[in-house]
């Protein structure tokens, strides 16, 4: 576009792929835990460089962005010094909600433009607006469900009827029509159909979201992750602006690796999760019966006392139980007791991709003593104790069994160590909705009740 | 249409770059990185800045503010939390209080 500028505009060009350099090398060193946190911050230099170019097109009404860029701000700032880690699903699902409805109403603008006739109406922009409004739609309304879900603040079971695939695929169709309808203009009045077609990706947003379960929302959150980049993306096409490109083609592409890494670890392609609706119902595959044996918290000290090696396995129990500092003392405890003290987190335990590794990481566990389940497995008859706190789904040695619908993802194999001392609050199947066998084998002791209060009584134990 | 040409050029080579990028990424930096990554795709500001331009009238208004302050949530929540969640990262070394 041609607009004046304050600046000349091969600067402002300059700035914005200065910008764009320091967003690939602050995801690069994002990438790597030494240089993590200064990735970050390059990143968020690359941001400032972008915006500061951006302000430098005249004609610009800054009393407006300034009202708008401070109100975000605040509430931003607010929300990151708020929120606890426990809830960091909750917020970066709201966030990538946000981040497809800033897109959205990006390529809404400019529609608006070309309506009143300030822009050309060309067809290439046309088509970049479609794109934009349907995938930054999707993303926001699909996110605003994830939040719902992740907060508990509507019914976690995926939500199943008949025909349902049949509906999204209209509400779709309708969503494509409506897009090539006022893409090609002509006599017709397109604004509302215009609408219509933002009124039908808001709506399919809602519905690809509602099947999927809870224990399946790591997949999730890194595909609305992807999402939110490629709305970005889209909305470059829109505005024609390269920074746009770049910055949203990364974060698609991360989006993107980390969905699929999660799809790895469930051992499900991302169809499956997607339609599947995995656990909506309780019984699936085969169900195993047994007894399980409970145990004390006396006797539970005793078996950890005894340890000269123990893997701690932390799942979602233990973010709903804000377990996570009292898992840190008794590992501190245990470590001055002369035992060699693992974690080992399984790549979608809780509710995010690496939620379980932020918990620990609040509550000060170094991340030497954190270990990824291949490389625990092989050493897991050497365990002495293996110490599941709220994980289910993820050591369930169901998934060795054909036929099961856990069937094929790898597991920790904490039935392997020497005991199992499994924290539940009760002997009920997992998210997945799939009995556990683990709970009835000969070596596991069932330790049934709040997983803080339990290891805080643990900890009282040694102490003594 | 040169213009587009080149626009798609960069789009591809972005997603490339960006899947060589993160291709090795250890767990415990997967959510710093998805709070990161979403901290950027808060780059839609821009868009949002242009948008609010004085000459679309009050619907301009309207849109390109809420989009901005949408956007700016995304950047300024996005990149404090990321940091806020980095910086509890310790190495063993680090750790004496």
């Amino acid at each position: 576009m041609t607009v004046e500028t304050i600046l000349p505009e091969p600067i402002i060009q300059f700035l914005y792929v200065a910008a764009s350099v320091l967003f690939i090398f602050g995801l690069k060193m994002l990438s790597k835990a030494t240089t993590a946190r200064k990735g970050n911050f390059v990143s968020s230099v690359g941001m400032l460089f972008a915006i500061v170019a951006t302000l430098m097109y005249l004609g610009i009404d800054y009393k407006w962005i300034l009202v708008g860029a401070i109100t975000g701000s605040v509430i931003g700032a607010t929300a990151a010094r708020l929120v606890k880690m426990t809830s960091m699903p909750e917020m970066v699902g709201l966030f990538n909600g946000f981040g497809g409805m800033a897109s959205l109403l990006v390529g809404w603008a400019e529609f608006h433009r070309i309506t009143r006739g300030d822009a050309p109406e060309a067809l290439f922009t046309l088509i970049a607006i479609a794109l934009t409004i349907l995938i930054g739609g999707i993303t926001f309304t699909g996110s605003m469900i994830a939040y719902a879900k992740l907060a508990e603040k509507m019914e976690t079971k995926p939500i199943l009827f008949k025909g349902q695939q049949i509906l999204n695929l209209l509400v779709l169709l309708t969503g494509v029509v409506a897009s090539s309808i006022f893409i090609r203009g002509g006599t017709i009045p397109t604004y509302p159909i215009f609408i219509g077609a933002i009124i039908a990706a808001l709506i399919l947003g809602i519905l690809v979201t509602i099947p999927i379960g809870g224990a399946d929302m790591p997949v999730v959150i890194a595909l609305l992750n992807s999402y939110s980049g490629l709305a970005a993306c889209a909305a470059g096409f829109v505005i024609m602006n390269n920074v746009l490109i770049v910055a949203g083609a990364l974060v698609g592409a991360s989006g993107l690796i980390l969905t699929s890494i999660m799809c790895r670890a469930m051992n499900r392609s991302l169809a499956n999760v997607m339609f599947a609706g995995v656990g909506a119902t309780a019984s699936e595959g085969p169900s195993f019966q047994g007894e399980a044996k409970t145990v004390g918290v006396q006797d539970a000290y005793l078996m950890l006392e005894a340890a000269t090696s123990v893997v701690f396995v932390p799942g979602y129990g233990m973010a709903v139980a804000q377990a996570q500092h009292a898992v840190r003392e008794l590992g501190d405890l245990l470590e001055a007791n002369g035992c060699e003290v693992k974690y080992c987190v399984h790549p979608v335990a809780g509710r995010m991709p690496g939620h379980m590794n932020v918990l620990l990481a609040e509550a000060d566990v170094p991340y030497e003593q954190l270990v990824e389940p291949q490389d625990v497995n092989p050493l897991m008859a050497n365990v002495d104790v293996a110490v599941v706190i709220g994980a289910n789904d993820v050591v369930n040695p169901a998934a060795r069994t054909e036929g099961s619908a856990l069937y094929g993802m790898p597991i920790i194999d904490v039935d392997k160590a020497r005991v199992c001392i499994v924290l539940k609050r009760s002997l009920k199947a997992g998210f997945a909705g799939v009995d556990n066998p683990l709970f009835f084998s000969p070596n596991t002791r069932m330790l049934l009740g709040d997983a803080k209060a339990s290891i805080n009584a643990v900890v009282g134990e040694f102490k003594e | 249409m040169e213009n587009i040409g080149l626009l798609l050029f960069v789009f591809v080579l972005a997603i490339f770059l960006g899947l060589e990028l993160i291709a090795k990424v250890p767990s415990q930096l997967h959510t710093p990185l998805m709070s990161g990554s979403n901290a950027i795709s808060g780059i839609s500001v821009v868009g949002a800045i242009l948008a609010a331009r004085a000459d679309g009238g009050i619907a301009m208004i309207v849109l390109g503010t809420l989009a901005v302050a949408l956007a700016m949530i995304n950047v300024v929540g996005g990149y404090l939390v990321t940091d806020r969640m980095l910086g509890m990262f310790k190495h063993k070394s680090q750790e004496k209080k």
